[in-house]
């Protein structure tokens, strides 16, 4: 990634938004990862579990140590800041909404200690709260709070100090599913309306299409991808983030409408490149045969065997080894006509044209 | 999903108190449980009859007919009260010594905590005589820090009411510490690092987060510690001597009066046996169902 700390050098140029690059060692972990977020923008850090999303939040927050690197926002350099100096709201994964405490006087906390009186404090949190439209709630204490409930209450929270850099941790992670779409749709109003920067961790790709501008998809403490989620959807350069979008991937050299594969396997396809590339197809463009096609116009064709089978509402997945390991989704029908089950040798077919091919 | 915190080091103790004192419902419970092993049945019940029998031999034996005279005389009075005065002064002192040890023992990184836990448990196993001795060695008129105390404050620790809440402060603060880090240990540490994000120190994240969210867990170490402190009698009677109306508690009254007055230390230990009774009541009624 860029260092952009050059860029700024170390004069008064005002740099809006947030210009980190945030190094953690830990014992065998390093998290070595460099964000840009202007303000009004949100940005997810995707990855899966252990690939230092938290702790990118929590040094971001200042509860975790920078072992170097730089942290600037809005100009100013909070690299030695205490979390409590820092214009920062965090929204928990689990909230963290304080127990002994009212939903009012949890929201009226932040003001408080930023020297606001107690009336002025709770007049602020009583207005936050009815944004929240959770008016009527806010004599209420946190375990008497529904999920979503607690959510927003956090939300308000972390917005009531009025901070330049918003965190939100795995926000929706705690909620069952229903209430999970009525809260995201909230959640990406309120982010909308946020005018610094929010950075927003979760392994979950929806929410972080959903919610974010940008994606910064980490991997073993690395970013690994950044982009317009549409771009990463389209163009994953990992198996994980093919998994999360769905996607099949390989890597391999483009000569033309070829790609060779590590493996030695051969894809056609019909874009023309030079280089190294990816492949990438829909599991939906994979056919099934239990014998080998003959009149089948697909340019692709692997000898395969069944792995696994998972069955996604009306469609069934199919997870294929053998010769190309891929994923192919067929209806259930035409699982049942091919009979398929683990071990089962088929053909798998891919048509040239709908494969989409891009440089690594 | 995040575990909601639970104070839990709370129920440890009421559990230990209750075993001793003897609980109703759960007796109960296992004398209609089907199926009890008799191998573990025998000696339960033994240990049982064990623990209630000199309680029970206690009242059987308690002269009721003098007892209103017995309890109203001078010295009970003054016995009584200078032990409710003294166990509340070393509660107090455990408190503002103990919580912040507490939390530093909780909370705080620093190199050898084992053994400053190790320490400070100490006393607890102690023979508390021994503790007297040592305190007389600490804070004694030629103590190592008494004959500075005596000769620059003119303070004199030893055979003084002062004296007495030092012993008792010391026998029992041990057992407020261990009862708040434990409750400590089991608030979730991260409640203080979402009051550092909404701008507070970390003394005000401590006094205005975790300090509720521990206060079952104070509130049981400082009964624990006054219980403590109200029957401490080994340190007492080394440290700050047996006068009466200044240092003779009620365990040394009792234990005086057994010599010249059987009847009267009857009367006294059931004033004693009384006091431990509501203090168990207490604990089982405010923080056994408050939850």
């Amino acid at each position: 990634m860029t260092d952009f700390g050059k860029e700024c050098g170390s004069g008064p140029a005002h740099v809006a938004g947030l210009d980190a690059r945030l190094v953690v060692d830990r014992g065998g972990f390093r998290l070595d990862v460099a964000l840009r977020v202007a303000p009004g923008d949100v940005v997810a850090l995707l990855g899966p579990n252990g690939a230092g999303k938290t702790t990118a939040l929590r040094a971001l927050a200042g509860l975790t140590p920078l072992s170097s690197g730089h942290l600037r926002l809005d100009g100013t350099v909070l690299d030695g800041t205490p979390p409590e100096g820092r214009p920062v709201g965090v929204v928990f994964q689990d909230y963290l909404l304080f127990p002994h405490l009212t939903a009012l006087d949890n929201v009226a906390f932040g003001p408080r200690c930023h020297g606001a009186s107690k009336a002025d404090a709770r007049a602020q949190a009583a207005r936050w709260l009815d944004r929240m439209g959770l008016a009527e709630h806010s004599g209420v204490k946190p375990r008497r709070l529904s999920g979503g409930q607690a959510q927003r209450v956090a939300l308000a929270r972390a917005l009531a100090t009025r901070p330049r850099l918003l965190l939100l941790d795995e926000p929706l992670a705690a909620l069952d599913a229903r209430t999970r779409l009525d809260v995201r749709a909230q959640l990406r109003r309120h982010l909308a309306d946020f005018e610094a920067v929010a950075v927003l961790v979760t392994h979950d790709p929806l929410d972080a299409m959903v919610l974010a501008d940008r994606l910064v998809v980490i991997e073993h403490g690395l970013v690994v991808q950044e982009g317009a989620p549409s771009d990463i959807a389209r163009r994953p350069r990992t198996d994980y983030i093919a998994r999360l979008v769905g996607l099949n991937l390989y890597k391999g050299r483009a000569e033309g409408h070829v790609v060779r594969l590590e493996a030695g396997h051969v894809i056609t396809t019909t874009e023309e490149l030079t280089g190294p590339a990816f492949v990438a197809f829909p599991p939906s463009a994979v056919t099934l045969y239990r014998e080998r096609p003959t009149g089948s116009s697909a340019r692709n064709l692997w000898r395969c065997e069944v792995a696994g089978l998972e069955t996604h509402g009306d469609r069934v997945r199919a997870d294929l080894t053998g010769g190309l390991p891929l994923v192919a989704d067929l209806t259930t029908v035409a699982a049942a006509e091919l009979d398929l089950r683990p071990g089962a040798p088929v053909w798998a077919a891919v048509k040239a044209t709908q494969t989409h091919t891009y440089p690594a | 999903m995040s575990t909601p915190y639970r104070p839990d080091s709370g129920a440890e103790i009421r559990t230990g108190a209750g075993t001793r004192g003897g609980p109703g419902g759960r007796r109960a419970r296992v004398g209609a449980g089907r199926g009890v092993p008799l191998p573990l049945l025998l000696p339960a019940l033994a240990g049982l009859v064990f623990l209630l029998l000199p309680l029970t031999a206690l009242l059987v034996r308690t002269p009721w007919r003098s007892l209103p005279e017995q309890l109203t005389s001078a010295e009970v009075w003054e016995a009584l009260r200078l032990s409710l005065i003294c166990a509340s002064a070393a509660t107090a002192v455990s408190l503002v010594l103990g919580v912040p040890l507490a939390w530093l023992l909780a909370r705080a990184e620093f190199r050898g905590r084992g053994l400053v836990r190790a320490l400070v448990t100490l006393p607890l196993v102690l023979p508390p005589v021994v503790g007297g001795v040592a305190l007389l060695l600490a804070l004694g008129r030629n103590g190592v820090v008494g004959q500075w105390l005596d000769s620059w404050f003119g303070i004199t620790l030893p055979f003084t009411t002062a004296g007495v809440v030092v012993a008792e402060a010391f026998v029992a603060m041990p057992f407020l510490v261990i009862s708040v880090e434990g409750t400590l240990r089991a608030a979730d540490p991260r409640f203080e690092e979402a009051a550092m994000t909404l701008g507070a120190s970390r003394f005000t994240a401590f006094r205005r987060v975790t300090l509720p969210l521990i206060m079952p867990g104070i509130a049981a170490g400082s009964v624990l510690a006054w219980a403590r402190a109200l029957g401490e009698f080994g340190a007492t009677i080394t440290f700050a001597g047996n006068f009466p109306g200044r240092t003779q508690t009620m365990p040394l009254a009792v234990y005086l009066a057994l010599q010249n007055d059987p009847a009267a230390a009857v009367a006294l230990s059931l004033v004693l046996l009384a006091v431990s009774v509501a203090v168990l009541a207490g604990l089982r009624d405010r923080w056994a169902t408050v939850r």
